[in-house]
């Protein structure tokens, strides 16, 4: 058999029409508690026992503004699960592993943030553990000093990828030298960290008081919170975990070009000021964001991807800042197209600020918003993790369950207005890292500086 | 585990479809698993067969270029595809209620597919910026599934790399589209899976509607794909400009996952014994005590295990300080081995692993995507979805002797080692 392309893609009875859809079901209501310990530990407990499992997150807002903050926050975070007087690294991962369970631990400038999840049959075990960490880390010195060496050497591994380039970059760029940029430290500073350091930053940051924890699985919340109160009691402090403070406005400007030799391709990091979850306009301008670039069928991966074929992915996204949102813009194309992309990237910032979405653009992302919600909840670990995003904003399993009725309300006209206010290229600045000796024909279009 | 009733049977066109309902969540997911990947694509064509996946989202009979990813975004849904050794999959996971949706939309590329000139060009270019960013502008990009299988293996289908080169890319032609499209992308050379919120008997009737006139062709003669294991230890080092510090690449020849399957299992188990947490084998001896490496892991197949046939492969991967030689590194990994080999591990070790194991399954199956696509990939390799659900006792049933003899086979000298050199003048 050998048919041309032409034969493959016809039948005889033709093109059919697209089927309806069909009555959807609306998920069942969450069962939860969300309640304030007398420690001052938020706990949000959530039944969903899909599969015999509990998923852990917790947040622990961890600000400094110690230029060694960073340094001692990341040993910190490498080695909380390495030592108590009750259990050694070895004796943390064995309890752990036969309960089917793991813990980790990560620190950026606003959270430290220890997350995991075991057997629903080992919670006991997965909450004693935790506690167990929290208050009686002891940082064995050979323990600190061996994380330290491989901090170092995972830095360096981390600061070849081209991503991490564009992402320190792009911090720089747009907020100077505040605490929020220092997202890795310097690999010098790591180098100096004692466990006398570490020990005395436990004590002072590591606080049950605003910070939350959040449980998800297949057990009941009344007994989940009974279990916290009784496994955290001695999680104890005064103080209140520390706040970042405001991050400064984002100040439009030229881009900036980043010289990376070498490089065969280009990395877009592009910025602007945008709203947090609680802003009445947000719901709008979560339907102009995945209008933009928020989503496959967006304009913005239609012309640079699928019209154009300049690059494999291209994306805008909301990310949360501590006191709001900024609008981001990435992509990354072959260096011979990154004029072109540039040129279409800002065509289609100015068209969304002038030519807002249709009513069927808005139908689109609409559906999509309330979809992809509904799937990104369904998992055990994706439902915590969300509802560990939003606690930290202060808001609950509430928000999340209302939230497809914001954006059922949201009107094409409040579309138009939040595409008009956040989009409009003016508003935007951000880094290009690439080989900038193959980057000429940026000049030619202006708006950018080379560093 | 909760585990959904299935439902199996083959329709007149010889499509197999899987069906597991399950009303948790009002959303459904829907996976075709077609019969073919990378290691049947023909010489002079590498990467044919993740460049024609991107070509199955570019328009069909009754859907425009875009078409397809509208329809899915737009009823709720997300969609991917992906392609692997020994099959590529789609799939969609959406609310209930598209549920015909996204079986039309399957349907219609898999009668009528429109494989145009134009989109051919733009897919390549698509694939040339997707290569540029996971492996020509990354450092270790590649490591270790493109650049282990060549120094491992001999033959053409096993030793390429499945992305594919720019030159076989660019020599692409609709030609071969159409020809790759009827040769692998017949009906009964695919399997329909949907899993989630639906009832069989509604189910039943949307996939005959849509997929019951697809015509039957001829499912392919799959080649062997078999090569003996290698004589001796085989190196290899690749520079790598952008890469700040060495790694290293261990591979080794493992039973055949589908005829040996407890056998298979039982290197998946070591894997889990040797590294998979901080009390693990290698960890403790290479990352914690020794000092000799920053990271260390071991697993079965390129991807994961239980996604290819035979031949698949044993992987050690570690990545180290310039200042240490690698033949401490791999001494120190064979002393190991061979304390293994030599004392079977006890039943608190095995314990470990297949707790976690257990723990791991459920996770995957909690997420619709992953549970639509192991069943699938389980029909389509195993004929036996259903042992997806049994994962976890045949894992707990392996047995610390059966542990100590898949230690003794991972032999030095039939072996390759792969190892990545920051080239000089590297970047910073």
């Amino acid at each position: 058999m050998s048919r041309s392309a032409e034969e493959i893609g016809r039948t005889e009875r033709g093109p059919r029409p697209l089927p309806p859809l069909g009555e959807q079901r609306a998920a069942t209501g969450l069962s939860s508690v969300d309640k304030v310990l007398d420690n001052g530990l938020r706990v949000i407990a959530v039944h969903q026992p899909t599969v015999p499992m509990i998923e852990l997150r917790l947040r622990v807002p961890f600000a400094g503004d110690d230029p060694m903050h960073a340094a001692r926050a990341e040993v910190l975070a490498a080695t909380i699960l390495t030592g108590t007087d009750k259990r050694d690294r070895i004796a943390f991962d064995t309890d752990l592993a036969l309960v089917g369970g793991e813990l980790s631990a990560v620190v950026d400038p606003e959270l430290l943030s220890i997350g995991g999840n075991a057997l629903a049959s080992g919670f006991d075990t997965l909450l004693d553990v935790l506690a167990d960490a929290l208050t009686g880390a002891t940082y064995p010195d050979d323990e600190v000093e061996g994380e330290r060496g491989r901090l170092i050497e995972r830095i360096t591994v981390a600061r070849s990828q081209p991503s991490v380039i564009a992402r320190q970059a792009l911090q720089k760029h747009r907020y100077g030298d505040h605490p929020f940029t220092r997202e890795m430290p310097e690999a010098s500073d790591v180098a100096v960290v004692e466990a006398a350091d570490v020990r005395a930053l436990h004590t002072a940051c590591v606080l049950p008081r605003g910070s939350v924890l959040v449980l998800v699985g297949d057990v009941e919340p009344a007994r989940a919170i009974a279990a916290v109160a009784a496994a955290l009691g001695g999680w104890k402090s005064d103080k209140s975990a520390s706040v970042l403070p405001p991050l400064p406005e984002i100040t439009p400007k030229d881009l900036l070009l980043v010289d990376r030799p070498g490089s065969v391709q280009s990395q877009f990091r592009l910025s602007a000021q945008a709203i947090s979850r609680t802003d009445p306009r947000y719901p709008a301008l979560q339907l102009a964001n995945l209008a933009f670039g928020g989503f496959f069928s967006s304009r913005l991966v239609e012309n640079i991807r699928e019209d154009k074929g300049y690059t494999y992915s291209a994306r805008s996204s909301l990310e949360f800042t501590p006191d709001g949102a900024t609008l981001l813009v990435d992509t990354d194309t072959a260096s011979a197209v990154t004029a072109g992309a540039l040129l279409e990237i800002r065509y289609e910032l100015g068209r969304m600020a002038m030519v807002p979405p249709t009513e069927s653009e808005v139908d689109t992302v609409r559906q999509y918003a309330i979809g992809s919600l509904l799937t990104s909840t369904s998992s055990q670990g994706g439902l915590a993790s969300q509802i560990a995003a939003l606690a930290i904003l202060g808001l609950g399993v509430d928000w999340l369950t209302q939230h497809p009725d914001r954006l059922k309300a949201v009107t094409v006209e409040q579309v138009a207005e939040a595409a008009l206010e956040f989009f409009a290229p003016t508003r935007f600045t951000g880094v290009i890292v690439g080989d900038a000796a193959k980057l000429t024909a940026l000049r030619a279009l202006g708006g950018v500086t080379l560093q | 585990m909760t585990v959904s009733e299935l439902h199996r049977y083959t329709l007149s066109n010889g499509l197999r479809v899987v069906l597991a309902p399950d009303s948790t969540s009002p959303v459904v997911g829907v996976s075709v698993h077609y019969d073919v990947g990378f290691r049947s694509e023909p010489e002079g064509r590498t990467g044919f067969a993740h460049l024609f996946e991107h070509l199955m989202f570019q328009g069909s009979e009754s859907l425009e270029k875009l078409a397809h990813f509208r329809h899915i975004q737009s009823s709720g849904g997300t969609f991917n595809g992906s392609t692997h050794p020994d099959y590529t999959d789609y799939f969609e996971v959406l609310p209930s209620a598209a549920l015909e949706r996204a079986l039309f939309l399957e349907a219609d590329r898999m009668r009528a597919p429109k494989l145009t000139e134009e989109n051919l060009r733009n897919q390549i270019d698509v694939v040339k910026e997707e290569i540029r960013l996971n492996v020509l502008n990354r450092p270790y990009g590649g490591f270790p599934w493109i650049l282990l299988p060549p120094v491992l293996f001999q033959t053409f289908p096993n030793a390429h790399n499945g992305y594919g080169g720019f030159e076989d890319l660019e020599q692409a032609t609709v030609a071969d589209c159409a020809a790759f499209f009827d040769t692998y992308y017949a009906p009964s050379n695919a399997v329909l899976t949907v899993a989630g919120d639906f009832t069989v008997a509604a189910a039943q009737e949307l996939i005959e509607k849509h997929f019951g006139d697809v015509p039957s062709r001829p499912r392919p003669e799959r080649p062997s794909f078999a090569e003996p294991p290698p004589a001796g230890e085989i190196r290899s080092d690749h520079e790598d400009r952008l890469a700040p510090l060495p790694a290293v690449a261990l591979g080794y020849r493992i039973p055949d996952p589908i005829d040996e399957l407890d056998a298979y299992i039982n290197y998946l188990v070591l894997a889990g014994v040797l590294a998979d947490g901080d009390g693990s084998r290698l960890q403790q001896r290479l990352v914690y005590g020794d000092q000799l490496v920053t990271d260390v892991g071991a697993g079965c197949g390129l991807f994961g295990p239980f996604e290819a046939r035979d031949p698949d492969t044993f992987t050690i991967t570690a990545m180290y300080s310039p200042e240490v030689d690698v033949d401490t590194i791999l001494a120190a990994i064979d002393e190991e081995i061979d304390k293994l080999a030599s004392t079977p591990p006890d039943a608190e070790e095995l314990a470990k692993v297949t707790a976690r194991w257990a723990a791991t399954l459920h996770k995957e199956h909690d997420r619709l995507v992953s549970r639509t696509l192991a069943l699938g990939a389980f029909e389509l390799l195993y004929g036996d979805p259903a042992l997806v659900y049994s994962l976890p006792e045949r894992i707990s049933a392996i047995t610390p002797d059966a542990v100590s003899a898949a230690a003794k086979s991972l032999r030095a000298d039939s072996r390759a080692v792969l190892t990545i050199s920051p080239a000089p003048g590297a970047a910073e």
